[in-house]
């Protein structure tokens, strides 16, 4: 299912991503997973959060740049195989992924994936099972 | 509407004998009065009477900064001090600050000059002024200040500082022409966006800008910003504050005074005059100066002139835009790099927002130059990939610039500091 993810832009220095997670939590806002992109000077937070407006707005407010994305939330099986099942469903229709981050849990994987199209990833994948 | 017609319209004929009779009247005063003409003259073998016409001006010496600091603080003033009406002080950001004094008749001119300015921007006595720079030894404020009231404006002397507020007087007062920096104008511009108003909440009509380079790209952020027509005004302290000369309707060079203050553009190395057109250090003698008159004073700014008619009908000589000083240059391994030609960069980057910071180190032999550059929001994603392109293509345009390779950070908007006055955008760490 096509869900969104908050990302923020945030300088590689010590103390920046607490900045962050102050703000959220300020907010009452519930982190439910975290990723981080780095580059030498700056990085990407990406998130899934409980309520992904009201933490764009408090983190805008916290003069943080910060935007809403639609991503992919799929959960697979935690079996050998099922995430290359799903790659070769999603390189089959021409789909690139950019990045892709989860954990597995009590014999199921909810993923977090970014592709050049969302639509049309969901609607693949749930073809073969994959929700 | 120009404010003086027989001057600024003045044959240039006319205007080549004004300021050659000046030229000898202030000569002479120097060299009767200031012990530091007299003797540079002497030195070149030049007396008073060698000046017949405004083209022997070439005989004389020149006049730098450092001469204004070893003469500290009246030395080369030609009254006494009891003349005095009015100190000004150029801020002094290596030791001590430079003095310059001025007369009752100096203040009278200086008013004179920027009321020409305000003409000059489309200005008049209608209108009313927010004077945002800064009040005190800086010659903005009281400058622009003085002028405004000479034309028969209205003036709001809210001085430099205290944004929220200026943004306050700006929608309830209905100032219709703003006076200030021009990276303080862009600064007002973002915050005024900030708290969710534009152009149309304000009466602005006239940006009058100056005391720092400026890009033609900054130029239009700024006059989209604020709703307004941006106009370029010249000036320094040492000569005599705002209103040396001001860019006309036709935007396409600014007016001098010449009828007070002389230019000449100097070939740096070799010191000699300069054809119009080409790019050398502006120099100016004061033609009517009392308290402090200056002979062929290096300014250091870097522009043109252009002596042919303009269509706004003033015969006053024009100069272009500074585009950088001989002093902001940096040598970087050997390249010539001015902070100006980054700058012009940024504007024409859509991702980059045109606050940078520029950092120049050394690492072992090798000169470094990185510039840190103030993502615009409206372009951040959350693909690595896609950020990387920006900084890449940024990275590239400069490098294709500057002809030498630097180093492109990404930083948060607003974490680069705004200035209030001339902007800091140059930090070398090198220590040589």
């Amino acid at each position: 299912m096509i869900a969104k993810q908050l990302s923020v832009f945030i300088q590689n220095e010590p103390g920046r991503l607490l900045e962050i997670t102050e703000a959220l939590s300020a907010a009452n806002v519930n982190i439910s997973a975290m990723n981080i992109a780095e580059t030498a000077d700056y990085g990407i937070v990406r998130m899934i959060v409980d309520d992904t407006e009201k933490a764009v707005k408090a983190l805008k407010a916290a003069g943080v740049i910060a935007r809403s994305t639609d991503v992919l939330r799929i959960i697979v099986p935690d079996v050998p195989g099922s995430i290359n099942k799903m790659l070769i469903t999603l390189a089959g229709a021409g789909i690139n992924v950019s990045y892709m981050y989860g954990y597995s849990n009590n014999g199921e994987a909810p993923m977090v994936i970014r592709v050049s199209d969302t639509e049309k990833a969901a609607e693949v994948l749930s073809g073969v099972g994959l929700h | 509407m120009i404010w003086n017609v027989p001057v600024e319209t003045m044959s240039r004929d006319e205007m080549h004998h004004l300021q050659s009779e000046r030229l000898k009247d202030t000569v002479s005063r120097v060299y009767q009065r200031v012990d530091f003409y007299r003797r540079k003259m002497q030195e070149l073998g030049v007396e008073p009477g060698d000046i017949h016409t405004i083209d022997d001006i070439v005989k004389l010496p020149f006049t730098t900064k450092k001469d204004l600091r070893d003469n500290y603080p009246f030395g080369l003033c030609s009254v006494p001090q009891s003349e005095f009406v009015r100190i000004h002080a150029s801020s002094g950001t290596t030791g001590k600050p430079t003095a310059v004094p001025h007369s009752r008749k100096d203040l009278d001119l200086f008013a004179e000059c920027v009321a020409r300015s305000i003409c000059c921007a489309g200005g008049t006595q209608e209108d009313t002024v927010q004077v945002s720079y800064g009040y005190g030894l800086f010659t903005g404020g009281l400058g622009l200040h003085d002028g405004a009231s000479r034309l028969g404006a209205g003036v709001i002397p809210a001085s430099s500082g205290n944004t929220r507020n200026q943004l306050t007087l700006m929608r309830d007062f209905r100032p219709t022409i703003l006076a200030c920096t021009p990276s303080y104008a862009m600064y007002l511009a973002e915050s005024l966006a900030d708290e969710g108003y534009g152009p149309d909440d304000i009466a602005l009509r006239i940006g009058i800008f100056g005391a720092e380079p400026w890009s033609a790209e900054m130029r239009s952020k700024i006059e989209k910003g604020l709703g307004i027509t941006a106009h370029d005004i010249y000036g320094l302290s040492e000569i005599m504050g705002p209103g040396v000369s001001c860019s006309c309707q036709m935007q396409n060079g600014l007016h001098i005074a010449e009828d007070h203050f002389y230019p000449e553009i100097l070939n740096p190395d070799t010191l000699e005059q300069e054809a119009d057109g080409v790019v050398g250090e502006l120099t100016f003698t004061h033609l009517t100066k009392e308290a402090m008159p200056l002979l062929r004073y290096r300014t250091r700014d870097l522009t043109s002139l252009d002596h042919s008619p303009c269509q706004c009908g003033r015969t006053n000589v024009r100069m272009g835009r500074i585009i950088g000083r001989s002093d902001d240059m940096l040598i970087i391994r050997g390249v010539n790099v001015f902070p100006s030609q980054i700058e012009s960069v940024l504007l024409e980057v859509p991702e980059a927002s045109p606050n940078y910071l520029i950092v120049v180190d050394r690492q072992g032999v090798l000169d470094t130059i990185e510039v840190q550059v103030e993502i615009d929001d409206k372009y951040f994603t959350d693909e690595l990939v896609e950020m990387e392109n920006i900084r890449k293509k940024i990275k590239q345009k400069i490098d294709n610039v500057l002809r030498i390779g630097v180093i492109v950070r990404l930083v948060e908007p607003k974490t680069i500091e705004r200035s209030q006055g001339k902007a800091k955008r140059v930090i070398d760490k090198r220590s040589i």
